[in-house]
């Protein structure tokens, strides 16, 4: 328990590295992230610019800033709903069975039959293109993958003896669910929604390129990511900024998942 | 004897390829020539698979040859390039695995799998390939082999699948076999028969033969010779005849001693029943679909008694155990336990659940391996609300130590114990509320040969002091035979017949229960220390 993982720690680094930035833009950026400045347009890293100024002269290095938290919550938040969600269907329907079960798996099966985006794109329609309108649609948009995931693990779970031996004990079978059943569906579910973030991260840019993100001049780390497209040839930075924050974060956050489902599994702790 | 040997393994040893861990297998040696059987017995870790894996050159992974050489009808194994060895494997080596169900390829017809190795091997046209493999199918009992050739492995019980197995390996006559552990995975009945068979093949055939178990018995019936492996190392090699009937290391006769033999009857007081069963009915599926498994059972446990559950698989006999442990609902008869109905209706349920528990096959996955020893063990406790949280974990290290765990151990997981340790941590468990009667399934089934001796010995010592009604659900005769009071023998749903244990062993009535207690020696102790094999006829 005493030596860090390498995974424990560049993960632990970067994802430190973005709740700071985050936590420090939402107070303090170098300059305003909304100030227009017509005289620094698309001006390249400088000594005045660190990361340089996008197409109406805001700093980048700002902009990025304010739009880690904005970036985060939405992920976060997103993700939260989608886990809830997800594991709760999932745990009902493989632990009920029956009907119950041929329902949710027909429900499920028929959101997963929509591209993620596409079921998002229908629900900010109804929700509105806002903050709690991409978190609702994107969370929704996410529950059935997790749902079919939970619900698996569930179902050979149930099979084990140990699920048995909780019943004889006479434990209701609520408490067993709690108990027994999903502590051992952590596993797989640190691995999904790590990577769920960065699905969040890349879906959020992708409707902020259709015009239903975060709306401007919010940034986001997404919706800069897509305004820079235009100023690619001109502005290469633009785009790169905001997609190295991206992958980094993803990275940091994919290896502390990596991490702690290792740390959370007792077979990884070694024999004492 | 002036005939080279066909296969001989000089001082081999395999290992992981860092330098500092120990070897798997430790300059181990033996020579085998044409049309000998010899067995290789061992418990789990002992490396005697790996040996035969170094000789048919499919090590795993991570696993490599340190020293020694494996000579091949003279020629030197390790020279070899893959290409070569490929030839020589199936044609020239046959193997059988232990998992009948996952050694066939499920996508693939019976006929084409068999197929395969005849086309790979040899010049037979297809209609030659086709009479062959029917010819064979017969041969190993298979009734119908114009239909099984057609058939997936699905489609057969996992006896049959062994004897798809032993034909296809069979076809192609190969002047060795090896057979890694063929029948562990079948119930006793069957795996006396598919030996049978495989003993019968290969003396026609006049192959070679190596088989590996843990069961010494078994090896000792159908070999010649018998080399002894404990962790790598061979420690003792020798006819059959002597290893059996004058062994010469600790472990052999340790090995020996831990086959389970009679102990002396026991006069169990005439009470009203603990538990009683009554007309119990019980089908799977619904509709024209249903699959009755049980037919009407009557069944008596009485207090203090130890009742064993015997069959085949398919008998009924865990399903039944279910039932009375109340995880399943049938679909008629009545439970009582003390007079009481119970069911999980019946407002007496709480109190039956507290004093009927249950022990599993499978020490593996019967423990959460979230949780430590500890909580799993107190869990049960958990319902008696009369105790304080000092109360649960005084009794929690009391029960640890009745089973024979120190104190330590409740903070371990279960990944950190050995299979043997898991299955007193489940005991324990059973234990734990003071229970009137405890349910074994196969409760050593899945352990190895000393340590399901240490279990049963601890099983019984307990049964003793505390007095549990204990019903017993095995298809090892072996196992039953030392610790049951009475007898219940399951077949196809039906109660064949049951009664006192000397009564079943020695008088059995039905000749289901004769085939049963065929396929189990009877031990007597021999002059020189080690024992005799005597086989019931059927």
């Amino acid at each position: 328990m005493k030596t860090l993982s390498a995974n424990a720690l560049v993960g632990g680094l970067f994802v430190g590295a973005f709740v700071i930035v985050a936590c420090l833009g939402s107070v303090w950026t170098p300059y305003d992230p909304m100030a227009l400045d017509m005289k620094a347009r698309l001006a390249g890293p400088s000594a005045r610019h660190l990361l340089g100024a996008d197409e109406f002269g805001r700093d980048v290095l700002s902009r990025l800033m304010l739009g880690a938290s904005a970036s985060g919550i939405v992920s976060l938040a997103t993700v939260a709903i989608a886990t809830v969600l997800g594991t709760a269907l999932g745990a009902i329907s493989g632990y009920v069975g029956g009907w119950t079960d041929r329902v949710l798996v027909a429900v499920t099966n028929a959101l997963l039959a929509f591209p993620g985006i596409l079921l998002a794109l229908g629900l900010l329609a109804i929700f509105g293109a806002n903050k709690f309108g991409i978190v609702l649609a994107l969370g929704i948009a996410y529950t059935p993958s997790v749902a079919r995931i939970v619900r698996g693990t569930v179902l050979s779970l149930r099979e084990k003896e140990f699920i048995d031996a909780s019943r004889i004990a006479g434990d209701s079978e609520i408490y067993t669910l709690l108990r027994h059943i999903l502590p051992n569906c952590i596993a797989p579910l640190t691995v999904l929604t790590t990577s769920m973030f960065g699905w969040t991260l890349l879906s959020e840019s992708a409707l902020s390129f259709l015009g239903l993100g975060v709306p401007p001049p919010a940034p986001t780390w997404g919706n800069m990511l897509a305004a820079a497209r235009p100023y690619l040839a001109q502005a290469t930075w633009l785009a790169i900024f905001p997609g190295l924050c991206i992958s980094v974060a993803l990275l940091g956050i994919n290896l502390l998942g990596d991490a702690l489902r290792d740390r959370l599994d007792p077979k990884m702790r070694g024999t004492q | 004897m002036t005939q080279l040997p066909l296969l001989t393994v000089e001082q081999l040893v395999l290992g992981t390829s860092a330098a500092m861990a120990p070897p798997v297998v430790d300059c181990v040696s033996l020579t085998l020539r044409a049309g000998e059987r010899i067995g290789i017995v061992g418990e789990s870790g002992s490396g005697k698979s790996m040996l035969m894996r170094a000789v048919i050159g499919l090590l795993p992974p991570g696993i490599v040859r340190r020293g020694g050489c494996v000579r091949f009808a003279g020629r030197d194994m390790s020279g070899l390039a893959p290409d070569d060895l490929r030839k020589l494997r199936g044609k020239s080596i046959g193997l059988i695995f232990q998992e009948p169900m996952t050694s066939l390829n499920p996508a693939l017809t019976i006929g084409r799998q068999m197929e395969e190795g005849l086309a790979l091997h040899t010049t037979m046209d297809a209609s030659a390939r086709q009479s062959a493999i029917l010819a064979m199918l017969k041969r190993v009992g298979i009734a119908d082999p114009d239909a099984a050739v057609r058939a997936f492995p699905h489609e057969f019980s996992g006896g049959m699948r062994q004897r798809i197995m032993i034909a296809s390996v069979m076809l192609l006559e190969p002047a060795l076999l090896i057979a890694d552990e063929p029948t562990t995975a079948l119930d006793a009945v069957v795996q006396r028969d598919v030996l049978e068979l495989l003993h019968a093949l290969v003396e026609e055939k006049g192959t070679a033969m190596v088989l590996i178990s843990h069961d010494m018995a078994m090896v000792a019936q159908y070999t010649d010779r018998v080399l002894v492996m404990q962790k790598g190392v061979c420690v003792e090699e020798g006819t059959t005849a002597e290893l059996l009937g004058m062994p010469r290391h600790d472990y052999t006769r340790k090995l020996l001693s831990a086959l389970p033999r009679r102990a002396p009857a026991r006069a169990v007081a005439p009470n009203a029943p603990l538990a009683s069963v009554r007309n119990m009915k019980l089908a799977y599926g619904s509709g024209t679909g249903a699959k009755p498994v049980l037919h009407g059972i009557d069944l008596d446990i009485h207090p203090g008694e130890i009742v064993a559950l015997v069959g085949g698989s398919g008998s009924g006999k865990t399903t039944l155990g279910r039932i009375i442990a109340g995880l399943l609902q049938p679909d008629e008869g009545t439970l009582t336990f003390r007079g009481q109905v119970v069911n999980r209706k019946s407002s007496g349920f709480a109190d039956y659940r507290a004093n009927c528990q249950m022990v599993f096959q499978d020490p593996y996955s019967s423990l959460d391996p979230r949780m430590r020893i500890g909580d799993i063990v107190a869990a049960p406790l958990r319902h008696e609300k009369s105790m304080r949280a000092a109360d649960r974990r005084a009794r929690v290290d009391e029960v640890l130590a009745e089973v024979g765990l120190a104190p330590q151990f409740a903070e371990r997981f279960p990944h950190q114990l050995s299979g043997g340790q898991r299955q007193r941590a489940a005991i324990a468990r059973a234990l734990a509320r003071r229970p009137d009667l405890v349910i074994a399934d196969e409760a050593v089934s899945a352990l190895d040969l000393t340590v399901k001796a240490q279990i049963l010995t601890l099983l019984s010592k307990l049964q003793r002091e505390q007095g549990f009604a204990c019903l017993f659900i095995s298809h090892d005769l072996g196992v039953v035979e030392q610790i049951a009071d009475r007898v219940v023998v399951m077949h196809k749903g039906v109660i064949e017949e049951q009664g006192s244990r000397d009564e079943i062993f020695d008088r059995p009535s039905s000749a289901y229960t004769r085939k049963l207690l065929s396929a189990v020696p009877m031990l007597t102790p021999a002059a020189g220390g080690g024992i005799d094999l005597v086989w019931r006829a059927a």
